[in-house]
């Protein structure tokens, strides 16, 4: 069994919240996805299976593992039917506009009243309370306006910073939205009692920036963005090389001790390419020091030669390997590296490969299942499952609403 | 025979105090943001964080203990800036492992303790002698989780990883960029966040299941498998319809094609590297856009339809960049958000922690108070919980600041073997 086996939770469909249900989903809980009539947006957000716009590989993805029942809740008898849902469920999450479930009188303090001890996370661009709470926002406006988008991008700073794909400004809030989640769940475990979460994306984007938030809650400096490294106060080395297969590298770290100065030279010379690095002779003499360390850089001659000459000779092997032997010959001897790899070439890479991160979920349309994203952690006493592909619109609601009484035809579609 | 301790429920070790996490002890090796930033969380929320450092090296298997940004430039390892952001309300001992009587006392905290947490890299802890079959040994009822770029098994288990090797290899970075360019990647360690995010849920999954049926057990946690679930739609479109993100024309930059918009980016602003972005989500928020920028070319019919945007987008955006060159950033987000219109200046780090009402209202920047470096402010929570809310208000520990506290009240030690370990090293 899984660790939310046992669990219902209900989630308001919204595409911001769907990472939301489909981690706890993939966990055992048994997530009911209310959506409205026509479906929830991101049914007809692309790529699409087959370039067909009825099957949204977006959809796909982002809600496994749940059922979905359709209710307009503008209609008192679906309202009716969402209430009787509430009391069946431990948790509701939800991206509902602030104000919204309360002028439905469906928000937490209506709630209760059906399911005293419900966990009901909130999760909007600007929380519940703040005075920017009704601002429109999406991925894009999120990521600016909360920090991330200001420590990424290029070096020349005449190309704007860069939004990371992905809708990591969803993903973020609903990683924060989960972790509340399982926080209240285990807290109603101990005490049996429920209570209200609200979420704030901008918050959590304004939490996630590493660097920026802390160097100017510290030192009140701002870091400047710079090409495929962190940003930092100051300009520092560039880190990416093109490799000779059109594929780019990330240099990383140095060697750290004599001998990796010393398997670095090695390693330059099994490729044949010292004759074209003069400066690799402070390699070899690096080995044969007591020590070495960022700390001499500046202050011993033959230091800040030796780690000027690991720069050049990385980048002197990445130039003139694929990106996949400069990653496995610098790891090999210690050297923190990595090639940058497009999802795809990720997904297919051997060691995700041997460590069963790919899985096959099963689509009963379909003749053949498809290969998912797999486990992003690995519980074995509480396994990570794809339980069931994405539900098609209402395809459950007969068999959740039938238990409760409800004709789920009737509550689907105001008359 | 298992030396748990009998008074432990499933709800863990520690006695409940009001807290969401109050019950739950955690014997924490974690470091860095990807380690600690787990713990911070849990910590937050009333959990007993105890990091157990190595005394011989001034804890500095957590580099960041002694890297910068520094309070009125003090150095050392209890004045790291980052070490403290990321491990406020927990407690710190000093404990040499290379001595058996160090081991010892590791073993009666792990007893005592329902979460073992690290971050090292593939086969640390076993060669200190506190593996999983150790740990479980310990405690039948253990939760260990273990946090490492490339997880404790395959082919990568003993390559190194920090946050940027992570984004690489996970698709990440390359997803980060415009087309045509190299990848402009993640400019701070976003894997270092969420992986430190997902150990928080790994040990909260894990707690709920122990809450839930007794039972214990190891998660071994890939922090780049984490990273590529995060690109799934891209994943889908190559497994189904075998069409690859390394193609023409992507990284898709700024702008949006799933679910398409136009225009969709970020534009130069007035003034030194000011930006402004815009998300015009369909034709309604055109109409708006266009009545606000008022200029001729904005009523051009070719416009008002999503297609006819998205078919000349480069033109769409010279033409939007022209308009907002000579603008003030907040000047043209505050326009379009009291028109409807998704818009938000990229804001630099001064612009969202001291003059946003977003999070300023949301009490986002709490002080700390730090034993060395006074009072700090550092990165709050994003959730607000109506019962149990979290508390940040402890700095970081120094290192082994709480060494004989804990010794004392976890362990019952007395004054004199206090100070007999501290003679001998131990501590």
């Amino acid at each position: 069994m899984s660790a939310l086996n046992g669990t219902r939770i209900v989630e308001l469909a919204n595409e911001r919240v769907a990472w939301a249900g489909k981690l706890m989903g993939d966990m055992g809980a048994d997530v009911v996805l209310v959506e409205p009539p026509g479906g929830e947006t991101s049914r007809g957000h692309a790529p699409f299976a087959e370039d067909a716009p009825e099957e949204s590989l977006y959809f796909w993805h982002y809600n496994t593992s749940k059922r979905s029942v359709v209710l307009d809740l503008d209609h008192a008898p679906a309202r009716e039917a969402f209430l009787a849902l509430i009391a069946t469920a431990d948790v509701l999450i939800e991206s509902e506009a602030p104000g919204r479930l309360a002028a439905l009188g469906l928000d937490y303090a209506d709630l209760v009243k059906t399911k005293p001890d419900l966990v009901h996370v909130s999760m909007t661009p600007f929380g519940r309370a703040t005075a920017r709470k009704d601002e429109p926002a999406t991925d894009l406006t999120l990521l600016a306006g909360g920090g991330p988008v200001w420590s990424c991008g290029y070096d020349d700073h005449s190309l704007p910073p860069i939004r990371g794909g992905g809708n990591q400004g969803y993903q973020t809030g609903c990683h924060y939205a989960v972790m509340s989640a399982l926080t209240a769940i285990f807290h109603h475990g101990v005490t049996g009692e429920g209570q209200f979460i609200d979420v704030s994306m901008h918050a959590a984007a304004n939490v996630t920036t590493e660097m920026a938030s802390y160097y100017y809650l510290i030192e009140q400096q701002t870091v400047i963005r710079q090409t495929g490294r962190h940003a930092m106060p100051m300009m520092t080395m560039p880190v990416q090389i093109e490799c000779a297969d059109g594929r780019y590298a990330t240099t990383g770290m140095p060697p750290r001790t004599p001998a990796g100065f010393g398997d670095l030279y090695d390693w330059l010379e099994r490729l044949g390419l010292t004759a074209e690095l003069p400066e690799a002779i402070f390699l070899d003499t690096a080995r044969r020091r007591e020590s070495i360390g960022f700390a001499d850089i500046g202050v011993d001659d033959e230091v800040t030669a030796a780690f000027a000459a690991a720069r050049d000779a990385l980048a002197l092997i990445a130039r003139s390997s694929t990106a996949d032997a400069f990653f496995n010959g610098a790891q090999e001897i210690g050297i923190t590296v990595g090639a940058i790899l497009s999802p795809e070439e990720a997904f297919d890479d051997p060691h995700f490969v041997a460590r069963g991160f790919p899985v096959e979920v099963d689509h009963p349309e379909r003749d053949e299942p498809v290969r998912y994203p797999g486990a992003p952690y690995q519980l074995p006493a509480s396994p990570w499952q794809i339980s069931r592909r994405a539900p098609q619109l209402g395809e459950h609601g007969e068999e959740i609403f039938a238990p409760l009484g409800i004709d789920a035809r009737a509550v689907a579609e105001a008359p | 025979m298992t030396e748990s301790n009998g008074a432990s429920s499933r709800h863990g070790s520690a006695r409940p105090n009001g807290t969401a996490l109050g019950t739950v002890r955690i014997c924490d090796f974690t470091g860095q943001l990807a380690g600690a930033g787990a713990t911070k969380w849990l910590a937050a929320f009333g959990a007993e964080v105890i990091r157990i450092e190595d005394p011989t090296n001034q804890g500095q298997w957590d580099v960041l203990r002694s890297m910068p940004p520094f309070v009125d430039d003090c150095r050392g390892p209890d004045f790291g800036g980052g070490f403290n952001n990321h491990n406020v309300e927990k407690r710190g001992i000093a404990l040499n492992l290379r001595t058996d009587r160090g081991k010892e006392i590791l073993t009666e905290i792990i007893a005592k303790s329902d979460v073992v947490s690290e971050n090292f890299a593939a086969g640390v802890l076993d060669k200190w002698g506190f593996g999983w079959d150790r740990l479980r040994q310990i405690r039948e009822d253990m939760i260990y989780v273990s946090n490492c770029g490339f997880g404790h098994t395959g082919p990568y288990a003993k390559y190194k990883t920090w946050g940027p090797i992570v984004q690489a290899m996970s698709g990440l970075t390359f997803t980060s960029g415009l087309p045509d360019h190299e990848p402009a990647g993640w400019g701070y360690s976003y894997m270092d966040h969420t992986g430190g995010m997902y150990m928080a849920l790994a040990i909260l999954f894990a707690l709920i299941h122990k809450q839930r049926t007794g039972e214990g057990q190891w998660v071994d946690l890939s922090c780049t498998e984490a990273g590529l679930s995060l690109n799934g739609p891209a994943i889908l479109d190559y497994t189904v319809n075998g069409r690859p993100s390394r193609r023409e024309g992507r990284p898709e930059g700024n702008r949006s094609a799933s679910p398409p918009m136009a225009p969709h980016g970020i534009y130069a602003c007035d003034g030194e590297d000011d930006w402004v972005s815009i998300a015009c989500r369909d034709d309604a928020d055109w109409a708006k856009l266009a009545d606000r920028i008022g200029e001729p070319w904005a009523k051009d019919a070719q416009w008002r339809t999503l297609e006819g945007r998205l078919a000349a987008q480069d033109e769409l955006d010279e033409r939007i960049t022209s308009w907002t060159r000579s603008r003030d950033k907040f000047e043209v987000q505050r326009n379009f958000i009291a028109d409807g219109v998704p818009s938000a200046a990229v804001q630099k780090p001064p612009e969202r922690v001291d003059h946003d009402p977003g999070t300023e209202e949301f009490g986002l920047w709490p002080f700390v108070e730090h034993a060395k470096m006074g009072r700090v402010r550092v990165d709050g929570l994003p959730a607000h919980f109506s019962k149990t809310d979290w508390k940040i208000e402890r700095g970081g520990p120094c290192v082994g600041q709480h060494t004989d506290e804990v010794l004392a009240e976890l362990l019952g030690y007395d004054a004199d073997e206090l100070a007999r370990l501290h003679e001998e090293g131990v501590v």
